[in-house]
């Protein structure tokens, strides 16, 4: 009884901790000399660190738009800097995403990771409790000491089971991303010297001139727009996710960019809010440039990887337009957006990951007619490609018809150039899939290729329900956010510039 | 006949140090070669007498002896501590080192116990004269120590080039002590802090002291434009003593320059608040800069200990009790990463074997990847990524600077420490992307072993938990400087 109670009151810590605990575990316990106990010893820690996030579905309070789950300790008074914990309804559906992805990529990493396992797994499972550490930290410095840290292990796996290029495109991750943060610091020791605190709560409260607002504004701009990655700062994705080893892409596409995502929400919009509305023309055009320029550089791409990376990066223009609408239906749509991105671009990759396994090639000159070979794989595939190009009954459609009708609501030109995505979006998903699995068999390799296993089978199979059932039911995720983004709104309408004469 | 008691009582962590080097430097005499591991554990005994000595007499009041020559406060005691722990460990790593190379002789642990009085007399110095008697103990030590492998020419270039710049930087130091006396009419740091807040402190020929004194100090840290003797020693000199002269001293000269600075000529502080603000930011550009450039592991450590400097004039400059006390923080996570890099260079080496270019450590993860690990905190520990301790320090410094208004330098200051971690990435990829250049198995004593990585894991754990020693240094700033 008192063990549940403790779990209970303690879930958030026990979702951080536990995998980052387990990964210690796994890097002490496994090794290469017996490469099956260290997988099933990552499995299994990677479903216990899933179960242990489930309360925050289950005992999640849809009516309450504040922080739930709640934990507050002091952990550094010298600088007042405290343990604080919780997730809103923006949180919670990103932790679980999290902590799903991460289960996945255990899986999809069984047969294929054969040098330093322990290590690789160690490594998915530490990133896992640290991205979670990002998503529900309600403190400035224990957010940023979480944000900063999970580049260490992302930088490990891509320099380490990266491709050819693997060298130049992580340490060209970390320093865009270092940069950016380091900047974000700054804002940070500033809101603590004007507040005396790093809680989030109280930076929300304080009230700043303009001046300042933009400057603060611009400093987490530079953090979060590198990661989420918006044009003309996303030239380190294509590098990384072409050199990362498949489940480091899928990481870095579906939960890394959120927090790009997230963290505007938390941080940047909320902080800021004048300067939000005051550069809202310009988070739109960026966040436009993103979704039409960037689709058509996806349209030309030879790579697959580097395609996904294009698409990605066009989608998530989606969610920073869908932000900068403050409209209830584009700021839901753009979180709903997030989360059918996770499941999406996480089996895409999965998808070119199958594919290279068998081939060793990511070029789509060097495929076509795989449908001939690999009927059930290509059955997935292509659904996965419709869904990336927004088929209504998938998750992809729920979030871009919400954005594209908020923006049409905001200005018609805006919503229409948005919604250009739907053709080309469909053109180079549809276009890639038509080089690779249709027509004849291209060449030898091709026909000797053979159709997935039961492995591959269960970990598409999954997704693959994911996004059709979010797809046809996004109820759940609406849910979720609702309360929270109501609540969002009604802070960003209130100004935060200092009353005249006070 | 009391006062002299009280007096020696004072100083008995430095009448211990004294008498057991000594002590050492005469038994050495006597013993046989083979034998001499006893001076060893003698010399680490008498680290731990001078602990408890100094542990037994805390007390957290000011106290004087010595005719107001000498202070005992919380801030010594604390900075006297962390210089017995870092000799300690120092030692433990460079036995082993010394002994392979023919150097493991009673002089080296005498030179290096008067090496640390002299450090001792630094921290306790009252008077402008015991801290310049301090300093010229210690760097006497030094350069004879850099020289110490006497047939390496290269260690002997760097030991002349040391001893003549050294010599010039604490003439400018003792010439800018001159003219502050002329102008104050004492040598006593309590004395001319009380002088200058009655007389106007804009007279020139104070300046101009100052100036000498700053110059001096900067030296003796290695901030540029100071900064020439830095990568020549660091390189030229045996492993062991760079690790010497890299870490403990650098208490010792925040001690001075604390003494000084913050306390003597703290109405000049709107003076030298601004030649730290150029020594600072230059320092931080060029150091982290030129590291880039580097591929021999002693000199890319020097250009990084330059950039620290910088960061650690950062709080510093802020002139306030957050200020000083980020910068002692700051000073303590230094000197802990600056032991765990050399003494990773030190476990790499071998008889014959110098681990000191860049490419050596390639692929140390397939050769030991607990040795890998521990390097791995240590670097992204120097390039101040959370969870580490050095995060921290950069984080005190920038806020003390912030607070006092220095933004955009700290906006600089950050964005050349996105510089930095390239240098710092560039040793991971070695060691983790590439693969082995040689094979051969890493050997050295368990001892070693265990305090290096007690030390690497503790900059992981003091970065999860690092309210404990912050606190130490607000504390023992405050009670100290009030």
């Amino acid at each position: 009884m008192m063990t549940m109670d403790f779990l209970n009151s303690h879930v958030l810590s026990f979702s951080i901790w536990l995998p980052i605990l387990a990964g210690v575990m796994v890097l002490l316990l496994g090794s290469d000399n017996k490469p099956n106990f260290t997988r099933w010893l990552a499995l299994a820690f990677g479903l216990l660190a899933f179960a242990v996030t489930l309360p925050l579905y289950t005992h999640f309070n849809y009516a309450d738009g504040g922080f739930q789950f709640q934990e507050l300790a002091r952990w550094i008074p010298a600088f007042n800097v405290n343990y604080h914990l919780g997730v809103d309804g923006i949180a919670a559906p990103l932790i679980l995403l999290t902590s799903f992805t991460t289960v996945i990529v255990v899986i999809a990493a069984w047969e294929v990771i054969t040098k330093n396992i322990a290590q690789y797994m160690a490594a998915f499972l530490i990133m896992s409790g640290l991205m979670i550490g990002v998503f529900s930290a309600l403190d400035g410095l224990l957010y940023y000491v979480f944000w900063e840290a999970m580049l260490i292990p992302m930088f490990l796996v891509i320099g380490i089971w990266g491709g050819e290029n693997r060298v130049y495109a992580t340490i060209k991750f970390f320093l865009y991303t270092l940069l950016g943060s380091l900047l974000m610091l700054v804002a940070f020791i500033y809101l603590y010297h004007q507040t005396g605190s790093f809680e989030i709560a109280d930076y929300y409260q304080l009230p700043l001139p303009l001046t300042a607002q933009i400057l603060i504004f611009m400093a987490f701009f530079m953090a979060f727009a590198v990661k989420i990655p918006m044009w003309p700062v996303h030239t380190w994705l294509p590098d990384a996710h072409v050199e990362a080893p498949t489940g480091g892409s899928v990481i870095l596409a579906a939960i890394m960019l959120k927090l790009g995502g997230y963290s505007f929400l938390r941080f940047a919009m909320p902080i800021a809010p004048d300067a939000a509305h005051y550069l809202s023309g310009f988070m739109i055009t960026l966040s436009l440039i993103a979704i039409v320029y960037i689709a058509l550089v996806a349209l030309v791409q030879k790579d697959m990887k580097k395609l996904i990376a294009y698409s990605s990066i066009s989608h998530m223009g989606f969610v920073t337009l869908g932000f900068f609408l403050f409209s209830q239906l584009g700021l839901e749509g753009a979180i709903v957006q997030m989360i059918s991105h996770g499941f999406i671009s996480a089996a895409m990759f999965l998808c070119v990951g199958v594919l290279y396994d068998r081939m060793h090639s990511r070029q789509i000159a060097d495929y076509g007619g795989v449908v001939n070979t690999m009927p059930i794989f290509a059955a997935f595939a292509v659904l996965f490609a419709m869904a990336n190009s927004g088929l209504p009954a998938t998750s992809g459609f729920v979030g871009e018809f919400m954005v594209i009708l908020a923006a049409v609501k905001y200005n018609f030109w805006v919503g229409f150039l948005a919604a250009t995505t739907l053709i080309f979006g469909a053109a180079y998903s549809l276009w890639m899939v038509k080089r690779v699995f249709y027509g004849d068999i291209a060449n030898s390799h091709v026909a000797e290729l053979k159709d997935i296993n039961k492995r591959e089978l269960l970990i598409l199979s999954v997704l693959a329900l994911m996004v059709i059932g979010f797809g046809v039911y996004p109820q759940p995720l609406t849910e979720f956010t609702h309360a929270t983004a109501a609540q969002f709104l009604s802070h960003m309408a209130i100004s935060k510039l200092p009353v005249a004469g006070l | 006949m009391e006062y002299i008691k009280t007096d020696l009582i004072t100083a008995l962590p430095e009448l211990t140090v004294l008498c057991m080097a000594m002590f050492i430097l005469l038994l050495d005499l006597f013993i046989k070669p083979k034998n001499r591991i006893v001076i060893y554990v003698l010399a680490q005994f008498t680290l731990l007498a001078a602990a408890y000595f100094t542990v037994s007499t805390y007390n957290p009041s000011v106290g004087y002896a010595f005719s107001n020559m000498f202070v005992d406060d919380p801030l010594a005691d604390v900075l006297k501590l962390m210089t017995y722990l870092g000799t300690s460990m120092m030692l433990v790593y460079t036995r082993q080192y010394m002994q392979q190379r023919g150097m493991f002789r009673g002089e080296y642990y005498a030179m290096v116990l008067f090496s640390m009085l002299g450090m001792m007399i630094m921290i306790s110095g009252q008077s402008m004269l015991t801290i310049y008697m301090g300093l010229e103990l210690l760097s006497l030590c030094l350069y004879s120590l850099v020289a110490f492998d006497r047939d390496n020419a290269r260690a002997t270039e760097a030991a002349m080039k040391y001893f003549v710049l050294g010599a010039l930087a604490s003439g400018m130091l003792l010439y800018g002590m001159s003219m502050i006396y002329g102008m104050t009419g004492s040598l006593n740091i309590t004395e001319i802090s009380s002088v200058l807040l009655e007389t106007n402190p804009k007279n020139p020929v104070l300046i101009l002291g100052l100036v000498f004194i700053v110059a001096g100090l900067a030296f003796k840290f290695g901030a540029v434009p100071f900064q020439m003797w830095v990568p020549d020693v660091y390189q030229g000199a045996p492993t062991s003593i760079t690790m010497l002269i890299g870490s403990v001293p650098k208490f010792a000269a925040f001690a001075i320059t604390i003494r000084l600075l913050a306390q003597g000529l703290y109405p000049l502080a709107i003076d030298w608040q601004d030649m730290l603000l150029i020594m600072a930011v230059l320092s931080i550009a060029i150091g982290n800069i030129t590291a880039i450039a580097q591929t021999n592991l002693k000199r890319m450590l020097a250009y990084s200990t330059i950039s620290h400097i910088g960061f650690l004039l950062f709080g510093l400059m802020s002139a306030n009790l957050n200020g000083f006390a980020s910068s002692m923080f700051y000073i303590t996570a230094y000197v802990l990463m600056t032991l765990a890099g050399f003494g990773m260079i030190l476990l790499l080496s071998r008889q014959g074997f110098e681990a000191e270019n860049l490419d050596d450590l390639k692929g140390l993860n397939q050769r030991s990847p607990w040795a890998a690990f521990l390097m791995l905190i240590t670097m992204f520990s120097m390039a101040g990524v959370p969870p580490t301790l050095g995060f921290y320090a950069k984080f005190t410094v920038l806020q003390a600077a912030l607070q006092a208004g220095f933004l955009w330098a700290v906006v600089f200051a950050v964005l050349m420490a996105a510089i930095g971690a390239f240098y710092y990435l560039r040793i991971v990829k070695l060691m983790y992307f590439d693969a082995p250049k040689d094979n051969s198995a890493i050997s050295a004593p368990t001892d070693m072993q265990l305090v290096l990585s007690v030390n690497a894991v503790a900059l992981l754990l003091l970065g999860i938990m690092p309210q404990t020693l912050m606190q130490i240094c607000g504390v023992a700033i405050s009670l100290s400087l009030q």
